[in-house]
């Protein structure tokens, strides 16, 4: 029980400093922002520094939790990420809360539920752990759709966000339940002898398709997409930012631990459902992100395309394909976060800033800015030298050497599509003159423009010295369990 | 006379199964809300009786106490507050509908049909050892207690906290918003 | 008993039918005693015009009730109207089967026990059996078409659901204590640890019995037929035999709630120290006080209280209902039964 509860320590600690945030909150009313803030973010880095005690205190082959629970460097990869994307959300939506006035309390509160929900995802070797762990972290999520209650659009998103969700969360329940059926466990590693001995049956293999079709629609990739732009769009920005990278990449966590981890002897049969999953969807994402005048929706249809980038990596399998997916998920994390910060930074005047022709001439009026913006925008685009190149050179390396030439072919053209429109903002920003009778102008929010010069250090740092970064990503997946 | 008895639980059985059933498709052919929601509760009570009927007592008082008690009683709150007395017509939202339910009645006949092909014996056995601790049969509420505090305990005590987020939710988004006026 | 009839069917049946006609009579004849006890307390006579010193008052009271003309309401919903008083009867005295009124003994030579089962889920039979019973009150509320009616079923369902939590934390620290659902196991290790269960759980028993009038719509928490404010209520446009039924389930259910207080808190048929006074309770003075005298003797405490209730306090506002359910007796009984675990845990369960 005691290394049960040493294993489980980052996400004890982080829900309970989580409700401490809450009652905080509730006694310290709308007027203490910074000071909530800094709690948040202290107890995330207090968690970060457990997580890291845990770990070493912790066999990463051991199981914990009637064999429930793990903490191999898989896990910890995926929640020192979530603990950092948790941070620089917290630290990126602080402006806005302030500037807005909404009550802090629960809005951090709720980041930090659905954070430990994330890290349950991570370390759950059980479907029924992993799937309680889906669940908090996407409801934490509803609400935070439609936490700012002020803005009619938000509501609509939260609708759809919450209503869509729930139904793919039956969709999945549904798989899980099949292979349940089929196999009489729920536990990975027994999922995977019992598949691996014993040709499955029909609902075995409706199971996996449910369950893929689930985990799809979490990732929101093509064709249970269509959730994606309305919601990035209607969502409050922090929120947006936070919904792009947080819950998708716990989303793949779960997608690569459960294939790769407990269905990979039905390999034959999911794995051309997710490789023609991936081409569409990076397909679909881009040409649909060519025509979008909203960055919003256009941020929304990029993390889509991405989304399907990552699918190429879990489609290539293997220690290198896991590796390349965990590496791209960082990259991703600090390229669109940085992204979406800047977005806030132009959302002064209710929606103004979600438009591209917001973005005219502000070069000249905002230099180092619109050089972050550039940062961020080439990194999407896969150019060198940012993050975004290395992630997608090992991503499609990956799935080289595994035999997916089609589908690299795929993401390769698709890439270069996706500079039009990741270009066109730079164009905007560099060389147009803002013709409106009023220019979008930055509104002073000190937190936001610290969270996206983080970032763009980070997607140079990572972009240019890329060696460490990957070492940690493959120890972390060589000695997943996985394979 | 002594058939009646041996008969007894199937009989049991099959009058359970027909409330339950009626009460299932009542909830879909009644007009009124309110009667609708009672069949509902037909449905539910039934099925309890099913769950005595297996020896599984405690989920049958959860049941009762759960959905009968709770759900159902703030499902009917919920109609008397809004006042819906009758559902109208909507033949063209019905029709569109149809694919739809065609799909998920073929899912849930396949899981029915797993279900009962597991249950005839060819599902793998996992959780047979839970009725044994300490190689002590145990009843039917200590084996829920023990599979759920022991084995399960994990996934309980997140679930505790996917509810508390739920009341949270429920709380912000039911909150009158101060401060600048809108769209709340 | 070789003939499965027997076993099966008539004595069960022999049972159902002494079980319902005490519990009828009980309920008839409280309904004398809260008129007496409340005409005293205000220093008035009270009924006794019929029969000897007004006993037969119950009776003439009944046959008043069944012979009276039974309206229905214009455009009321004549089915679920119907349904309303036999869904809130039909539980209350459900209940009753698996209440434990003594220990079991020998009649005849054959082995008797003064109740009708004793399940293993016992109390939460009863959480659940009498939860159904709500729907009686609010459905008989909305279908009477009437708004009163209806805002008290409203308030009956509202202050049900919040008054239903604290009551089910607090009966759970018996059962941490007693380690059992069973009612009859639950008396029995209050034998065992030689000590009613309201000693340790003194905050629980409290908070049991406050939230047992809550949820019988007693005064003070009588806001689903506030006379004043609602004319009576839920049942306001019920008459004859549906009211009677009404007027039963509401009586029934006050037996029911200090029958659950007595076997949970306050040892059932035991003896006061079972244990310590073992000596005493074997003198051939005592010995002969059946247990089920001790069963009655306790419950009827209880009624006692709650007809003392009615004359003495005055009612509570709705929101102030409120505020008390979720604010104080919630927080406290979880408190509660953290600490009743707490001490479970170290002292070891006695």
């Amino acid at each position: 029980m005691r290394a049960d509860l040493i294993a489980l320590l980052p996400e004890l600690m982080l829900a309970t400093l989580a409700m401490a945030v809450l009652l905080a909150g509730l006694a310290s009313g709308k007027a203490r922002h910074g000071l909530l803030g800094a709690g948040a973010v202290l107890a995330l880095a207090a968690t970060g520094v457990t997580l890291w005690l845990a770990a070493g205190a912790t066999d990463p082959g051991a199981h914990f939790f009637s064999g429930m629970f793990v903490l191999d460097h898989f896990a910890i990869f995926f929640k020192a990420l979530f603990l950092l994307t948790a941070a620089l959300v917290v630290l990126l939506s602080h402006d806005y809360l302030k500037r807005n006035d909404y009550r802090p309390g629960e809005y951090l509160a709720l980041v930090m539920f659905a954070t430990v929900g994330m890290m349950t995802m991570a370390s759950g070797v059980n479907l029924a752990v992993i799937y309680v762990g889906l669940e908090l972290m996407a409801l934490s999520t509803y609400i935070l759709a439609g936490y700012f209650r002020r803005e009619v659009k938000s509501h609509e998103a939260a609708a759809k966000y919450f209503v869509l969700g729930a139904m793919s969360s039956g969709i999945l329940l549904y798989g899980l339940s099949l292979i349940y059926g089929a196999t009489g466990t729920l536990d990975l590693a027994t999922l995977a002898r019992v598949l691996a001995s014993a040709k499955p049956g029909p609902s075995a293999l409706v199971g996996v398709a449910l369950l893929a079709c689930g985990f799809l629609f979490k990732v929101a990739a093509v064709p249970f997409h269509v959730w994606t732009p309305d919601v990035y769009e209607g969502a409050p920005t922090p929120i947006t930012a936070f919904m792009s990278v947080g819950p998708k990449a716990a989303a793949f966590a779960m997608f690569l631990r459960v294939f790769i981890g407990g269905l990979a002897p039905l390999a034959a049969s999911w794995i051309w459902l997710v490789g023609v999953a991936a081409a569409l969807t990076m397909i679909w994402g881009n040409v649909a992100a060519l025509t979008q005048d909203n960055v919003k929706r256009m941020l929304a249809y990029s993390s889509i395309a991405h989304a399907g980038y990552a699918l190429v990596g879990l489609v290539a399998g293997g220690p290198a394909g896991v590796n390349s997916v965990l590496f791209y998920m960082l990259v991703y994390t600090v390229t669109n976060i940085g992204a979406f910060g800047f977005v806030i930074l132009l959302e002064s005047r209710g929606y103004a800033g979600e438009t591209v022709a917001d973005y005219a001439g502000l070069a000249r009026r905002h230099p180092a800015a619109a050089f972050g913006m550039l940062l961020f925008m080439l990194s999407l685009g896969g150019i060198p030298p940012t993050a975004g190149f290395m992630g997608k050179l090992y991503l499609f390396a990956a799935a080289v050497n595994a035999g997916y030439v089609w589908l690299v072919v795929v993401a390769v053209l698709m890439s270069a599509v996706s500079l039009y429109y990741y270009l066109r903002i730079v164009l905007q920003m560099y060389l147009r003159e803002g013709d409106g009778a009023e220019p979008a102008t930055l509104v002073a929010a000190p937190w936001t423009e610290r969270v996206i010069w983080a970032c763009g250090v980070a997607v140079l740092v990572i972009g240019l010295l890329p060696a460490p970064f990957l070492a940690a990503a493959r120890a972390m997946a060589g000695a997943v369990g996985l394979l | 006379m002594t058939w009646f008895l041996v008969h007894f639980a199937e009989i049991v059985f099959y009058s359970l199964a027909a409330v339950a059933l009626a009460g299932a498709v009542g909830v879909i052919a009644f007009r009124s809300p309110v009667h609708a929601a009672l069949s509902l509760l037909g449905t539910f009570l039934a099925v309890a009786g099913v769950f005595v009927l297996m020896q599984a007592e405690f989920l049958a008082a959860v049941q009762v106490l759960v959905y009968a008690g709770g759900v159902m009683v703030l499902f009917l709150f919920v109609i008397m507050l809004v006042k819906a007395r009758d559902i109208p017509d909507e033949p063209q939202y019905v029709r569109r509908l149809v694919p739809a339910a065609v799909g998920l009645g073929a899912l849930l006949a396949a899981l029915v049909g797993v279900g009962i092909w597991a249950a005839s014996g060819g599902l793998p056995a996992d959780g047979a050892a839970l009725r044994m601790v300490a190689g002590a049969p145990l009843g039917n509420t200590e084996a829920v207690g023990w599979s759920l505090y022991r084995d399960y305990l994990l996934p309980f005590e997140v679930v505790s906290i996917v509810l508390l987020v739920a009341m949270i939710g429920a709380i912000v988004m039911g909150r009158k918003e101060s401060g600048r006026g809108g769209a709340a | 008993m070789a003939n499965p009839w027997v076993a099966f069917l008539l004595v069960p049946l022999i049972k159902i039918v002494v079980i319902l006609l005490a519990v009828i009579l009980i309920a008839a004849y409280m309904s004398f005693f809260e008129r007496k006890i409340l005409a005293y307390m205000q220093i008035r006579i009270g009924p006794n015009r019929v029969g000897p010193r007004g006993w037969l008052q119950p009776i003439a009271d009944a046959l008043k009730l069944l012979v009276k003309e039974d309206i229905v309401p214009a455009r009321a919903e004549k089915f679920v109207y119907f349904l309303g008083p036999v869904l809130v009867v039909a539980p209350a005295l459900l209940v009753f089967s698996v209440i434990p009124f003594g220990p079991a003994f020998k009649l005849f030579g054959y082995e008797v026990t003064p109740y009708l089962t004793d399940v293993n889920i016992g109390i939460l039979f009863i959480l659940g059996v009498s939860s159904v019973g709500v729907y009686g009150v609010i459905l008989g509320g909305w279908a009477s078409n009437n708004k009163f009616s209806m805002m008290g079923g409203l308030r009956s369902a509202a202050q049900l659901v919040s008054y239903e939590v604290p009551m089910g934390l607090s009966v759970v620290t018996v059962l941490l204590m007693a380690n059992s659902l069973s009612l009859v196991k639950i008396v029995e290790a209050q034998k065992q640890a030689g000590v009613w269960y309201f000693i340790p759980g003194i905050v629980a028993f409290f908070i049991y019995f406050v939230c047992g009038v809550a949820e019988t719509n007693r005064n003070p928490f009588d806001l689903p037929e506030a006379e004043s404010e609602l004319v009576a209520g839920f049942h306001t446009e019920y008459s004859g035999m549906k009211f009677a039924f009404y007027f039963l389930a509401e009586y029934a259910n006050m037996v029911v709630v200090s029958s659950i207080a007595t076997v949970l808190f306050l040892g059932g048929w035991l003896p006061p120290f079972p244990n310590w006074l073992a000596a005493v309770w074997a003198l051939p003075a005592l010995a002969w006080i059946p247990p089920i005298a001790w069963f009655v003797l306790k419950m009827a405490a209880f009624l006692f209280v709650y007809i003392w209730f009615r004359g003495t306090f005055p009612r509570y506002r709705f929101d102030q209902l409120m505020d008390l359910g979720w604010k104080v007796f919630i927080p406290v009984s979880l408190v509660n039964l953290m600490a009743v675990g707490l001490g479970v845990l170290l002292i070891g369960g006695k």
